[in-house]
């Protein structure tokens, strides 16, 4: 196991160690899990199913239950598309397109260098800007396709 | 809740009174009235699911699931109005829609609890596109068959899994229009911790999960000239197999049962339950020795092929406490090809051993590879008693008017005790019998030990077994076993000796069985079990002549150098997950 497999291992133990045998804890450890690992890998599962002592059927139905849970890796900045209602009417799909065109994948893949995946997502809340797009924790709205290019240049460099 | 309290309701203008905290279905049906269901199953844990069960109550905005509503008192109910009757053949249509349709070809044909609901409602038409998966089926365990392309997420199978056997091979995955029903990461039953129980395929009501059928292997074999075919029926056969033929619940079939068997064209029609009192000589002196030589103790029983493989996968820390012995299937099996194939002169690699077993785990068991001696194994085919039912229909024979046989010698001698190895308790008492009585060297005058019968979760009982006391438990279903033995790694509880069954009820509810959800049933084939101990002209294992023969003349003794070489077996330590 490299360094850093083991700090990951450790800090995963920990939040285990944190929640065992409390009602409710799964998803909070899967959380945490996806926040250390950046996905759910079926190691990890299986960590967290014997560490909290649940069924690994229970832990994956819950892992992709929850589109916040991912199975696959992702890339270090995650685009959440908002398909929402109103983002959908006001051209959500054209933003998905040019998104995909421009990093060369499709919705829920992640790009060969690891930087980006791309995603669509049910509704955010945040009606008001439609169409909307997030990159991580950053949100873009009242979006055009020909914004596209600006916004992955911000964080294709960094 | 006060239990005696009672509800007075009306379901369709009569008026109903039940105890509070009864459920609207479980009123109508204690009214007379029969409401559908599909998700909901009386031995297990209510779901409200699937709405085929809805009804109308006056007040309630929107039509209720009767399965999970509890009854209110001056609640007045319709389960039979236009708009009842409309909504449920909508969600039926919708069922059907998202089903594989290919119902001629399907082993629940007839028998399809979706099929039959379609039917009743009249659902001749689907005007929802066809919303079918077409997922290669998990044909991965010897076992069973899981077919998610008819499945319809009742989620029957996942609680029993979970709720009744402790297992959870089974869960919910994904959300909406994608969930799946399967084990985790989509990875075959054979590469979970499966105990091969089938009780997910006993309780699922449409083609979903079915078992691994040896049906064409068993037919190849009886149509080959150069092979004697042999074949061992199971004690729970005979009380269940009438079922599949419309004869009461409760039947005892066993003469007419191997009538058919002989008519199907095997050469010999054994009993599994020879190899049951074989089993508990052996067992019965395991347990004798271990009391003398310190243990390990509790010995656990090893005949439930359900129960060994769960052990393996959670309690392998207990291995050593199970008997080395194998079940009565494979003793039978090993001693075909040895004992009976040097008695008849036959070359062992021409004998075709099947088996017919009220359980899918059988088929597990028989394939193990340490099941074989140089490549001749001890049991050729498994045949579940719902296969052996349609092979008796494919050679056109009507079971309920068949003559009355008897099996055939040696190896078709069997006493009572090894006839109640087919329900809870029944291994327990066969063994109790055998072994007060080696012990003591006196004649047991009440053979019938009481305390070990009947279908409560966990029986205990204490037993005098000549200076000592025993103290033995009897527990079936797995989960009821993964509490027991829970307790006992604590260290709370104590034993000499436990029966587990992995089945709830025992063999007669194996997942092999006809299929059957009420405890009435049941009851009814552990009372068949019983009546054919009952009727048994010898009925304790050591006094079986047929047995006495086969150490006289093969074995030597019980635990001889010969019965370890056959007749023992061991396991291995299996993934918890």
């Amino acid at each position: 196991m490299s360094e850093r497999d083991e700090i990951r291992r450790k800090e995963l133990d920990e939040v285990i160690e944190h929640y065992r045998g409390q009602e409710g804890g799964l998803i909070p450890v899967l959380q945490k899990a996806q926040e250390i690992y950046g996905y759910l890998p079926e190691v990890v599962q299986e960590r967290i199913a014997r560490g909290l002592n649940v069924p690994l059927s229970d832990v994956y139905g819950v892992a992709t239950f929850y589109s916040l849970f991912s199975l696959k890796p992702v890339g270090d900045y995650k685009i959440g598309i908002c398909m929402g209602t109103a983002c959908y009417v006001k051209g959500a799909a054209d933003i998905v397109d040019r998104v995909g065109s421009e990093l060369g994948i499709k919705v829920n893949e992640t790009t060969a260098d690891g930087r980006f995946t791309l995603e669509v997502t049910r509704c955010i809340g945040a009606c008001g800007l439609a169409p909307v797009l997030t990159v991580n924790k950053d949100v873009y709205g009242r979006l055009i396709p020909d914004e596209i290019p600006g916004i992955l240049s911000k964080y294709k460099d960094m | 809740m006060n239990p005696l309290k009672m509800i007075k309701l009306t379901i369709n203008d009569r008026s109903v009174e039940v105890a509070e905290g009864t459920t609207i279905l479980e009123a109508a049906a204690q009214a007379g009235i029969n409401i559908p269901t599909l998700c909901h199953h009386p031995e297990l844990r209510k779901e409200g699911s699937c709405r085929v069960c809805v009804v109308e109550v006056e007040g309630a905005r929107s039509l209720v699931a009767s399965c999970v509503h509890p009854v209110m008192e001056g609640m007045v109910v319709r389960t039979n109005t236009d708009r009842v009757r409309w909504t449920r053949k909508n969600i039926i249509e919708l069922l059907v829609a998202a089903h594989d349709r290919d119902c001629l070809t399907c082993d629940r044909n007839n028998n399809c609890e979706l099929q039959r609901l379609a039917q009743d409602y009249g659902v001749r038409e689907v005007r929802f596109p066809a919303a079918v998966r077409h997922d290669p089926p998990d044909c991965s365990s010897e076992s069973i068959i899981r077919d998610t392309n008819k499945c319809i997420l009742c989620g029957r199978c996942i609680r029993v899994c979970k709720d009744i056997q402790g297992v959870s091979a089974l869960g919910l995955a994904f959300r909406g229009s994608r969930t799946k029903v399967g084990p985790a990461f989509n990875r075959g039953l054979a590469n979970v911790a499966c105990t091969n129980c089938g009780q997910c395929v006993a309780v699922c009501p449409v083609g979903a999960l079915k078992e691994r059928s040896a049906i064409d292997d068993v037919w190849k074999a009886l149509n080959d000239k150069a092979k004697h075919v042999v074949v061992q029926v199971a004690p729970a056969v005979r009380a269940a197999l009438g079922e599949e033929f419309g004869m009461r619940e409760g039947s005892l079939v066993t003469g007419k049962m191997v009538a058919a068997l002989r008519r199907l064209g095997f050469d010999r029609v054994f009993d599994t339950q020879f190899a049951a009192d074989v089993t508990i000589m052996e067992e019965g002196h395991e347990l004798l020795h271990r009391l003398e030589n310190g243990g390990p103790l509790p010995l656990i029983t090893s005949c439930s092929p359900g129960w060994i493989k769960y052990c393996e996968h959670f309690y392998p820390q207990l291995l050593a406490n199970v008997s080395s012995c194998k079940s009565p299937q494979q003793i039978f099996g090993a001693l075909v090809k040895t004992y009976y194939a040097e008695n008849q002169g036959l070359d062992p690699k021409s004998i075709f051993s099947v088996s017919v077993m009220p359980c899918t785990a059988k088929k597990f068991e028989a394939a193990r590879p340490e099941m074989a001696r140089d490549g001749v194994r001890d049991v050729d085919a498994v045949l579940t008693t719902r296969e052996l039912a349609r092979m008796i229909r494919e050679a056109g024979l009507d079971l309920p008017s068949l003559p009355e046989e008897e099996f055939d010698l040696p190896m078709g001698m069997s006493t009572g005790a090894g006839a109640i190895f087919g329900v809870t308790g029944g291994v327990m008492e066969a063994a109790l019998r055998t072994v007060v009585e080696t012990v003591t060297g006196k004649e047991l005058r009440h053979i019938e030990f009481e305390a070990v019968r009947g279908f409560n979760g966990v029986k205990e009982a204490t037993v005098a077994v000549g200076d000592r006391i025993l103290r033995a438990a009897v527990v079936h279903g797995l989960a009821n076993a993964g509490e027991l033995l829970g307790r006992f790694c604590r260290g709370e509880v104590s034993y000499d000796f436990i029966e587990i069954m992995a089945c709830p009820g025992g063999c007669i509810a194996g997942g092999g069985q006809p299929r059957s959800c009420s405890k009435e049933t049941l009851q009814m084939r552990a009372n068949a079990l019983y009546r054919e101990d009952l009727g048994k002209k010898v009925r304790k294992s050591h006094e079986n002549p047929a047995v006495q023969e086969v150490y006289q003349k093969f074995l030597g003794k019980p635990l001889s150098e010969k019965s370890h070489h056959l007749l023992h077996t061991s396991y291995e330590k299996r993934s918890d997950l």
